[in-house]
C-alpha cells in the first residue's frame, strides 16, 4: 500500500478532491458514468438499494423475468388447450377461472409473459442501438451527415406512431412476436435519436474529445469508445422508455386484432376477451388480469426510469434533512 | 538522453540551433461569422511568425481574444490555416496528407488542455489515454511494453506509485494530478514539442508551481520543447525562455523573457505588466484609466489594433499596420513609435 | 445613520452539509466583526469554505447545506432563522451580493434597465422617474454609459457585465456588499481597472465590503483586513499590510511564495505539495499538518486554536505561547 509521502506532489496517498469539492470552473464531476470496474457496479447496487423506486421497479421486473423464463414451473396447464370447462369461476384447480373457450386463464397469463417481455427487451435494445448510431453520428460528424440523418429522423418523428403501426401491422397480416419487435422498433427510434443527438452535441466541445482527436483517433473510434460510454445514463433511460412504450404499443396492436391471434400473450388475451364480450358476460378476471399485468410491467419500467434519473443526476434526488441539528429556515 | 528523432529525413544529424524545431510564417486564421444577410470575417490570428527551438519553453501570452489559443489549435492541426505556413523541422505542414504522416505529426506535437476536469474521459481509468496513445503511435511495442512505458511516463511526471495511480479513475485524482496525467499522455508519444494550452490556469495557486516546475523538468531531462500558452505573465516569466505577447490576433512583442520584461518596448506590454497585481510592489497609478476590453477583430481596417487604447498613438498608427521590427538582440516589437527609436513609456 | 457598532458580527459560525461520504463541515467556527465602511478580504483556495461562508452570511444556503451553529448578526439583528419574507426587507436594501459570474446571475432575456427596475420595484420604489434617474446614476458610477440600460447582457463585454452587476448591487445604497470573486472571469487589465473602481466606490459611498477571492495579490492593496481560510477554518486574520509583510502561518507563507513575481530576481519556488484534506474525515490535529513544512509532533495530535501575534490571529502551535484564545 502507498506510504504517506510528504512532499511528493503526485503521490498516491493524496485523496482525490472530486467527491465533495465544488471547484471553481470545474463543476461537479459526473459520478455515475463508469461502465467498467467492479467499483461502479458496487456503487450501482448500493444506489439501487437506497432508492425506493428502484427497489420496487427492479423487484417487479425480476419477478416478471422469472415468470417468463420458467412458466412451466408455475403454471401446470397448457395455456392453449381448450379442454376445460368453459367460463369457470376461480377455484383451487383454476386459480383465475377459465376462458370462454375452456382455457386456463392463470396459465395464459403466465405463459403470456414471455412474448411481452421479449418485445419489451427487443424493442428497448433495438431502438436504443439504432437511435444511438444515428443520433451520435449525426452530432459528431455534423455538416451534411447531420442534415441527412436529421431529415430521416424528423420525418419518422412527425408521423404519428400508433396510426403508422396500425398501417404496417395490418399490411403484414397477423404480426408475430418477431414482426412486432421490428415494427415497433422502426417507429420508436426517432424520438430517442433526437435526445441522444442533443446530448452528444453538448459533449462535442468537451476537451477529452479534442484530446482524443489530437491523439490521432479516428472519428468512428471516438464516437463508439469515447462518446457513447459517457452517455450510459441516457442510454439506460432510452432503453427503459422504449421498453415501456413497446409493451403498451404491442399490447394495443394485439388488442385491436393486428397481432397473431394464435400466440398466447396478454394483448391477445385482451383481444379474445373483448371478442367474447367478457365484461358484459361477467368474465371480469379474463379482461382485468392481463390488463393489470401490462400496467405492472409498464410501471416497473417507469419506476426504474425515474430511479436511474435520480441516481445519475444528484440534483434530482430528494433532499436529505439534517436530523438532529438546527436547520436554517431560509429555503 | 538524445532523442533518436533528431535525425532528419536524409539521415544527417541536425546541428542544434541551425534550424529551429518549429517555425511559422505569416500564420493566419479567419472565421466567417454572421448569417446570409451580413457576412463578416473574424480575424482570429493574423500574420503570426514565431520560432521555437529545441529544448526551449516559449510562452505565448495575451488576454482572451488575442488569438493565442487559436495559434495552439493551428499548430495541433485542429484547424487549417487560412494563410501562411507551419514548418516542423523544415517540413511544411501542408505537405502532410496521408494518415501515417498525420499520425506521426500528432505524435511529435501533442497537446495538453486547460480544464483538468474536462480533458480526461471520466468513464475510463486514467491509463486509458496513455495506453491508447502508445498503441497508436508506437505500434512496435507489445502489451507488456506499453504497460511498462505507461508506468515510466507516470513516474516521470511525479505520479507515484505509477502502477497504482494508473488504475484510478479521473474523479479520484485532484486537479493537479489530472494535469500531470495530461503531460504523461503527451510524453508517452516521445514528442518534440508539447503544446500546453493554459495548463495551470484552472488549478489552485499552490499547485501551479508544481506543474510549472514539472514543465521545466521535462525540458531539461526529457529534451522536450514546450509552447506554454497563458494569460498570466508572472508564470510565463517563471518558466519560459522566450516570451511572445499577442494582441488582437497579431504579435505585439517577442523576445528573451528577462530582456523583454526588463525593457518592454510595446505600449501594450507595458500596460499588461503594470496591471499584474504584485503585493510586493506599491500600487502604481496609471492603468485604471484603461477599461481593459480586448477587441474582437471583425473586418479590421489597416492600422495598429491597439491604437484606440494607446496614449502614444500617432497618425501613422491609424493608417499603417505595424510590422515587427528588431529593437534589440532577438527582441522585436510591432510599434511605429518604438520603431522610431523613441523611448516608450506609456504605462506604469 | 447607524450607531458606530460593527455592521456585521459573525460568531462561531458552522456550516455543514450531508454527502454520501458523511457529514462535511465546510465552515468551522468562523468569527469576525465588520466595522462600517471596512473592506474585508477573505482568501483561500478551492474547497476552503470561503464561498460557503459567504452564502451563509447572506442566508443563501440551500439544502443539503445548513448553518448548524453560531450566529450572524447584521445591524444588531440576528439573521439565522429568519423567514424569506423577513429577509426580503433586508436583502438588497441593506445587504447585497455580487456573484462570481455575471453571465450566470443576470437574466439573459431582460435588458439591464429592466432588471434594475425589477430590483427597485421589489423594494417599494415606484416612481418611474426615480427609477430611471437612479439606474442611470449607478451605471455612471461604475463607468458605463447609461445608454446601455437598453442593452441585453449578451451585448455587453465581460467587464461591462461585471460592472453592471456591481451597479445593481448599489442601487439601494446598502450598508454591506458581499462579493464572490467578481473579477475571476476577467483579464488582468480589466481586473485591475475593476478593483480600483470598486475601492473608489467604497470610499465614496461608505459601504462595508466582504470580498472573497482565491488570488490574494488582488486584494493586497485594497482590503483593510485579510482573512486566510483553509479546510473550513480561519488560519490567519489581521490587517492586510501586516499579513503581507510578515505572514505568520506556514500556509499563508506558502501561499504567498507560490506567486511568481515579474519583478526582482527569478528564484525557484516550491509551492505547497499535496492537496487539502477530505472534509468528510479531516485528519486529527491541525488540518494543515500533512502539508506543513514546519510540522512537529503536537500538530498531528491536537488542533490549534487562534493565537494572538501582534494584532494578528494565527492558528498555529508555533505561536501558541503568545497567548491562547480567539477573537
Amino acid at each position: 500500500m502507498a506510504t504517506l509521502a510528504p512532499g511528493g506532489p503526485g503521490s498516491a496517498s493524496e485523496s482525490g478532491q472530486g467527491t465533495i469539492a465544488l471547484t471553481p470552473g470545474g463543476g461537479l464531476m459526473p459520478q455515475g458514468g463508469g461502465i467498467t470496474g467492479a467499483r461502479s457496479l458496487r456503487r450501482m447496487t448500493r444506489a439501487i438499494r437506497s432508492n425506493g423506486k428502484a427497489t420496487v421497479g427492479l423487484a417487479l421486473l425480476v419477478l416478471f423475468c422469472l415468470v417468463a423464463l420458467f412458466p412451466g414451473v408455475i403454471a401446470r396447464d397448457n395455456p392453449s388447450a381448450e379442454i376445460y370447462g368453459r367460463t369457470l369461476s376461480p377455484s383451487a384447480r383454476h386459480l383465475l377461472g377459465t376462458t370462454a373457450f375452456g382455457q386456463d386463464i392463470f396459465a395464459q397469463v403466465i405463459y403470456g409473459t414471455r412474448p411481452v417481455l421479449l418485445i419489451a427487451l427487443g424493442v428497448g435494445l433495438g431502438a436504443t442501438i439504432v437511435a444511438t448510431l444515428i443520433g451520435v453520428a449525426a452530432a459528431y460528424l455534423g455538416g451534411v451527415w447531420d442534415g441527412v440523418l436529421g431529415l430521416i429522423t424528423d420525418v419518422l418523428l412527425v408521423i404519428p406512431a400508433f396510426p403508422l403501426l396500425i398501417v404496417i401491422a395490418s399490411y403484414l397480416h397477423g404480426a408475430t412476436t418477431g414482426v412486432l419487435i421490428a415494427v415497433v422498433t422502426l417507429v420508436s427510434w426517432s424520438y430517442t435519436a433526437r435526445q441522444l443527438r442533443s446530448q452528444a452535441l453538448s459533449l462535442r466541445g468537451r476537451d477529452f474529445l479534442e484530446a482524443a482527436r489530437v491523439r490521432g483517433e479516428r472519428s468512428l473510434y471516438i464516437i463508439v469508445v469515447e462518446i457513447i460510454p459517457t452517455m450510459t445514463s441516457l442510454l439506460v433511460a432510452s432503453f427503459l422508455t422504449n421498453a415501456l412504450y413497446a409493451v403498451l404499443f404491442s399490447s394495443s396492436l394485439q388488442f385491436i386484432g393486428l397481432g397473431d391471434p394464435n400466440t398466447v400473450s396478454w394483448g391477445t388475451m385482451l383481444y379474445w376477451a373483448e371478442n367474447e364480450e367478457a365484461f358484459q358476460t361477467g368474465q371480469v378476471l379474463w379482461i382485468i388480469v392481463p390488463g393489470l399485468c401490462i400496467v405492472a410491467l409498464g410501471a416497473a419500467f417507469a419506476l426504474l426510469n425515474y430511479a436511474f434519473d435520480e441516481i445519475g443526476n444528484p440534483a434530482l434526488r430528494p433532499v436529505r434533512s439534517m436530523r438532529g441539528k438546527r436547520v436554517n429556515r431560509t429555503r | 538522453m538524445a532523442n533518436p528523432r533528431d535525425v532528419t529525413a536524409d539521415g544527417q544529424r541536425d546541428p542544434a540551433g541551425a534550424s529551429p524545431l518549429l517555425r511559422t510564417e505569416g500564420l493566419t486564421r479567419h472565421f466567417r461569422i454572421g448569417n446570409a444577410l451580413s457576412r463578416h470575417t473574424l480575424h482570429a490570428v493574423d500574420d503570426v511568425s514565431i520560432t521555437i527551438g529545441e529544448r526551449q519553453i516559449v510562452a505565448l501570452a495575451g488576454e482572451s481574444g488575442s488569438g493565442k489559443s487559436t495559434v495552439a489549435r493551428l499548430l495541433a492541426k485542429l484547424y487549417r490555416p487560412t494563410g501562411g505556413e507551419i514548418y516542423l523541422q523544415g517540413k511544411p505542414l501542408s505537405a502532410i496528407r496521408s494518415r501515417r504522416d498525420v499520425l506521426r505529426y500528432r505524435g511529435d506535437v501533442p497537446m495538453v488542455f486547460q480544464d483538468p476536469f474536462a480533458s480526461i474521459n471520466p468513464v475510463f481509468r486514467v491509463s486509458h489515454g496513455v495506453l491508447r496513445g502508445l498503441k497508436l503511435h508506437r505500434p512496435e511495442l507489445s502489451a507488456n511494453e506499453r504497460r511498462a512505458e505507461a508506468e515510466r511516463v507516470f513516474e516521470a511526471v511525479g505520479l507515484t506509485p505509477a502502477a497504482e495511480v494508473l488504475q484510478r479513475f479521473p474523479h479520484e485524482l485532484s486537479g493537479g494530478q489530472r494535469q500531470r496525467v495530461g503531460f504523461a499522455q503527451a510524453l508517452a508519444l516521445r514528442p518534440k514539442l508539447i503544446l500546453a494550452d493554459e495548463p495551470v490556469s484552472m488549478l489552485d495557486v499552490s499547485i501551479r508551481i508544481g506543474l510549472l516546475n514539472l514543465m521545466a523538468q521535462l525540458r531539461d531531462e526529457q529534451g522536450v520543447s514546450i509552447l506554454y500558452i497563458t494569460h498570466d505573465i508572472a508564470s510565463a516569466r517563471y518558466v519560459a525562455d522566450r516570451l511572445i505577447i499577442m494582441y488582437a490576433g497579431r504579435i505585439a512583442e517577442q523576445g528573451p523573457t528577462e530582456e523583454l520584461l526588463a525593457s518592454p518596448r510595446h505600449p501594450y506590454t507595458q500596460l499588461l505588466l503594470s496591471a499584474v497585481p504584485d503585493p510586493r510592489a506599491p500600487l502604481t497609478v496609471g492603468a485604471e484609466t484603461d477599461r481593459g476590453e480586448p477587441p474582437r477583430v471583425i473586418d479590421p481596417t489597416p492600422g495598429c489594433r491597439f491604437r484606440w487604447r494607446c496614449p502614444l498613438a500617432i497618425d501613422e498608427c491609424y493608417q499603417v499596420t505595424p510590422e515587427l521590427s528588431e529593437l534589440g538582440p532577438d527582441h522585436q516589437a510591432a510599434c511605429h513609435v518604438a520603431a522610431r527609436g523613441a523611448e516608450v513609456r506609456a504605462f506604469g | 445613520m447607524q450607531p458606530a457598532g460593527p455592521v456585521l458580527t459573525v460568531h462561531d459560525l458552522c456550516v455543514e452539509y450531508a454527502t454520501e461520504g458523511g457529514t462535511v463541515r465546510a465552515v468551522d467556527k468562523v468569527s469576525f466583526d465588520l466595522a462600517p465602511g471596512e473592506f474585508l478580504g477573505i482568501v483561500g483556495e478551492s474547497g476552503c469554505g470561503k464561498s460557503t461562508l459567504l452564502f451563509a452570511v447572506a442566508q443563501l444556503l440551500a439544502p443539503p447545506a445548513a448553518i448548524t451553529a453560531g450566529s450572524v448578526i447584521f445591524r444588531g439583528q440576528s439573521m439565522v432563522g429568519l423567514t424569506d419574507r423577513q429577509l426580503a426587507s433586508v436583502r438588497w436594501k441593506d445587504l447585497s451580493v455580487v456573484m462570481q459570474s455575471a453571465m450566470n446571475a443576470l437574466n439573459p432575456v431582460k435588458s439591464i434597465g429592466a432588471q434594475f427596475k425589477d430590483a427597485m420595484r421589489a423594494h417599494g420604489v415606484t416612481s418611474k422617474q426615480q427609477i430611471a434617474e437612479r439606474s442611470a446614476e449607478v451605471l455612471r458610477m461604475v463607468g458605463i454609459d447609461p445608454v446601455h440600460l437598453k442593452s441585453y447582457p449578451h451585448q455587453l463585454s465581460g467587464g461591462m457585465r461585471q460592472r453592471s452587476m456591481i451597479a445593481m448591487a448599489l442601487l439601494l445604497t446598502p450598508e454591506l456588499v458581499i462579493m464572490d470573486e467578481p473579477t475571476s472571469a476577467l483579464d488582468v487589465v480589466a481586473q485591475r481597472s475593476l478593483m480600483v473602481q470598486i475601492k473608489e466606490l467604497q470610499e465614496q459611498l461608505g459601504f462595508a465590503m466582504i470580498f472573497v477571492t482565491h488570488d490574494m495579490s488582488l486584494v493586497s492593496h485594497f482590503s483593510d483586513r485579510l482573512m486566510v481560510m483553509y479546510a473550513g477554518l480561519v488560519d490567519e486574520f489581521g490587517p492586510t499590510r501586516q499579513v503581507f509583510d510578515s505572514p505568520q502561518h506556514p500556509y499563508t507563507i506558502g501561499l504567498m511564495e507560490a506567486f511568481p513575481s515579474i519583478r526582482g530576481p527569478r528564484v525557484p519556488l516550491t509551492g505547497i505539495p499535496g492537496s487539502p484534506p477530505n472534509l468528510a474525515s479531516p485528519p486529527p490535529g491541525c488540518r494543515f499538518a500533512p502539508r506543513c513544512p514546519k510540522v512537529f509532533a503536537r500538530c498531528r495530535e491536537e488542533s490549534p486554536e487562534l493565537y494572538h501575534v501582534n494584532g494578528t490571529l494565527v492558528r498555529c502551535f508555533l505561536h501558541a505561547d503568545g497567548g491562547a484564545g480567539h477573537g
